[in-house]
């Protein structure tokens, strides 16, 4: 049950622990060196989002083991004003707050998969994922 | 809890922890702002060894201060930039163009040293 946390983020300081935790967990489900600061990276990017422009959310992190594969999961939700365009939100240098617009095309880059679902006025749902081993077929 | 900023010299060292946030930073660019005049330094190093993780807003602020100190007639370096993080930056796509960086603080000294006061055009 250690494997799986949901952390309210509401504020800088649950951005700082969001990306502890995930850290945290990330570890135990053996990534290291670099990928761990991917990770912690990536998940900052999704809570400052949240704090940034839904005021409140949450983030969902567990560790998928499937496959003998060892997989990191990581759900940002919120209810807030939804994003207009989120291909144009999905676009580097593209942003509306206080950022460099490079949080969910960087974080999409950080991790191996990222899927964005966003409807004006119902809020956003990110859901991304990281494997530990890279998968076999997957050209770098 | 704010950054504290202290004085070597001609100038002003900055060491940012590793719980930092965004408001700490914000207080920190306006800090460096006021000091550089206070103390008519020529120079701003912001120490980032102990940050294991920077953000893309963690970087602009950085990116801010060192144009505002710039602005202010102090150049700045970015010193400390782990490994990983580096790693990160270039995958998230940031980029630090216009803003001196150095190894660590006796390197950033030194390469404040190498810049003659009032040229500003490192990096």
């Amino acid at each position: 049950m250690s494997d799986d946390v949901t952390l309210r983020i509401g504020s800088e300081h649950d951005i700082l622990a969001a990306r502890q935790r995930g850290r945290e967990l990330a570890q135990e489900a053996g990534f290291t060196g670099s990928d761990l600061t991917l990770i912690a990276t990536a998940i900052s990017e999704l809570a400052r989002n949240i704090v940034e422009y839904a005021e409140l959310g949450e983030i969902a992190i567990s560790v998928d083991r499937t496959n003998g594969r060892h997989g990191i999961v990581v759900v940002a939700s919120d209810s807030g004003p939804g994003i207009p365009d989120v291909e144009l939100a999905m676009q580097d240098g593209y942003s509306t707050g206080r950022s460099l617009g490079l949080g969910l095309p960087g974080a999409r880059r950080l991790m191996d998969e990222f899927e964005i679902e966003s409807v004006v006025d119902r809020g956003t749902t990110v859901r991304m994922k990281k494997w530990a081993v890279a998968p076999a077929l997957q050209q770098r | 809890m704010a950054i504290p900023i202290l004085k070597q010299g001609p100038y002003l060292i900055a060491s940012i922890e590793s719980a930092v946030v965004d408001a700490d930073l914000d207080r920190l660019r306006e800090d460096v702002g006021q000091r550089v005049g206070d103390a008519r330094c020529h120079g701003v190093v912001v120490d980032v060894t102990e940050l294991d993780v920077m953000d893309s807003f963690t970087i602009r602020t950085l990116l801010d201060i060192a144009r505002v100190a710039r602005l202010r007639g102090a150049e700045a370096v970015i010193v400390g930039i782990q490994p990983e993080v580096a790693f990160a930056m270039v995958q998230l796509g940031l980029r630090l163009e216009d803003v001196a960086t150095a190894l660590d603080l006796e390197e950033g000294i030194a390469l404040l040293e190498s810049v003659p006061a009032g040229s500003a055009d490192v990096g």
